[in-house]
């Protein structure tokens, strides 16, 4: 709670901080430069569409009753990992790899898991530890999981102690969840996030104790190692769809669904692409590039 | 009040940071510059938190002689050392922070690297095991990508690195970019949520 009003305050300063710098700013430059840059047109003009399908989709998943999302094996694992944990008297680990921030998607994705994921270990009385790389993760999944705690109706339960920074440096931050995995011995470990080349490294750690593993990150890189060393891998979109997937919330999944409209018109122009580039008519081309 | 006021802020930060990448406006740059320096700064206070937390963690294991505290004690005289050190004789060349920088954190680090490379072995060997077909096509591609990269497979056959290399820009950088695009629509569609207010659960709260 507190950090959430400080960091509040600090970005309500920051709103009024940008009328200093606009006062700092000469006229004449002012004047010369237009306001819209329009070598970014294409941008804007998809960035326009992803919100308008947005809101379609939204509109779409609301007028039908139902809306059927395919079968993800790696979420519907979380029940069945976390109730490993609680009969075998484990704790789950948690934790967003060195590779993100808070202002990466993946990061707001894997958060937003851990949230689902609390409000089940809550439930079930079972240990949840969060090491993390970045104090301002560690602040966010700290309110992250305590609501969830008092969501799932044990705020007794929460353990402050339990989500904690590591360090900044990456292998580090390896070697101290690493460490963390070797000594506590959790039954079950949750790699979601962007992960580097600490990945493989806490991936086989785990494995080593026989933990079972859900892992998901945005690195193909990293993909391919976690979909050999884990149990379930997310893969991609996965990661990001997994928040809808879990709550069942109308709208996240009407966004989910918005995704796949967006796919349609990709997998559209990449076709248009590719005839009128066999035609040589590169115009499409060269407006979007 | 207590999920609103955030979701708010988050709403006029997100669309101001949207908006001001279609422009080279120097008033919205400025104010950008702006923003980016307010948020190394929040990230410097938190950075605080998260020593305190530290600091917090492993005098509470010491205090209560918890399994694994000596290691704790390390934890924080490393910490108190590292800062006296820095702040006393300053970080330079030729500096005590300097010298046990690059003579323990830095082999310790370069140790951690280290076990990837068994860790690929031991992660190899369970991947390629011949177990279904799945399986059987990653074990035959894997050899021939491996042994494409290696003089041996071209004394093998010029056929083995041109397979390679198909393999490699064709194939796998299809699927590569087929994953790459799911993750920047997820991107997409996340971050829209999040501006929008909808996905609140990374506040703790339900969307």
């Amino acid at each position: 709670m507190k950090g959430f009003g400080i960091i509040s305050i600090i970005c309500l300063i920051v709103l009024f901080a940008p009328l200093l710098a606009y006062s700092q700013i000469e006229d004449a430059v002012l004047s010369d430069t237009p306001l819209f840059d329009t070598s970014r047109l294409p941008v804007f003009v998809a960035s326009l569409l992803a919100i308008v399908i947005f809101f379609i989709a939204t509109y779409l998943v609301k007028a039908r009753a139902e809306t059927k999302i395919r079968k993800v094996a790696g979420l519907n694992a979380v029940d069945e990992a976390i109730g490993r944990a609680t009969e075998m008297g484990r704790p789950v680990l948690f934790t967003p790899g060195w590779g993100g921030d808070i202002q990466r998607p993946t990061t707001i994705a894997a958060l937003n898991i851990l949230n689902l994921v609390a409000e089940k270990t809550a439930a079930y009385n079972c240990d949840l530890i969060f090491p993390t790389h970045d104090p301002v993760i560690m602040s966010a999944a700290e309110e992250t999981i305590q609501n969830a705690y008092i969501n799932a109706g044990h705020p007794d339960l929460f353990k402050p102690d339990n989500i904690y920074y590591t360090t900044s440096s990456q292998f580090g931050y390896a070697a101290a969840v690493d460490g963390a995995i070797t000594r506590i011995k959790p039954a079950t470990v949750m790699l979601l996030g962007t992960f580097e080349g600490e990945a493989l490294i806490l991936a086989e750690t785990a494995n080593s104790i026989g933990a079972m593993q859900i892992a998901g990150t945005d690195s193909t890189i990293q993909l391919a190692f976690f979909l050999v060393a884990c149990d379930y891998t997310l893969i991609g979109e996965e990661l990001f769809a997994a928040s809808g997937y879990l709550s069942g919330d109308e709208k996240i999944v009407a966004s989910i669904k918005a995704q796949d409209y967006m796919k349609i018109i990709i997998i559209a122009i990449l076709l248009a692409g590719g005839i009128l580039a066999t035609f040589n008519l590169d115009f499409l081309s060269e407006w979007i590039l | 009040m207590k999920t609103r006021l955030p979701i708010a802020i988050c709403f006029i930060f997100g669309i101001f940071t949207l908006l001001q990448y279609f422009s080279k406006h120097p008033t919205l740059t400025a104010m950008y510059a702006e923003i980016l320096d307010w948020m190394q700064i929040i990230f410097v206070f938190t950075l605080l938190v998260g020593v305190i937390t530290i600091f917090k963690i492993h005098s509470g294991k010491i205090s209560r002689k918890e399994s694994n505290w000596p290691y704790s004690i390390l934890t924080v005289l490393g910490i108190v050392v590292m800062a006296g050190l820095g702040f006393g004789y300053g970080t330079d060349y030729g500096s005590p922070f300097l010298w046990i920088f690059q003579n323990i954190q830095v082999p310790m680090q370069s140790t951690m690297f280290a076990l990837l490379a068994f860790f690929v072995a031991s992660a190899a060997y369970r991947g390629f095991r011949f177990r279904n077909k799945e399986a059987a096509v990653l074990l035959i591609t894997a050899i021939i990508v491996m042994l494409g990269r290696v003089p041996l497979g071209h004394q093998i056959s010029d056929l083995i690195p041109q397979t390679a290399e198909w393999i490699i820009d064709n194939p796998s950088t299809a699927a590569k970019r087929g994953i790459l695009i799911g993750i920047g629509l997820g991107s997409i569609t996340t971050a829209l949520r999040v501006i929008l207010g909808i996905e609140r659960s990374y506040l703790g709260g339900r969307s």
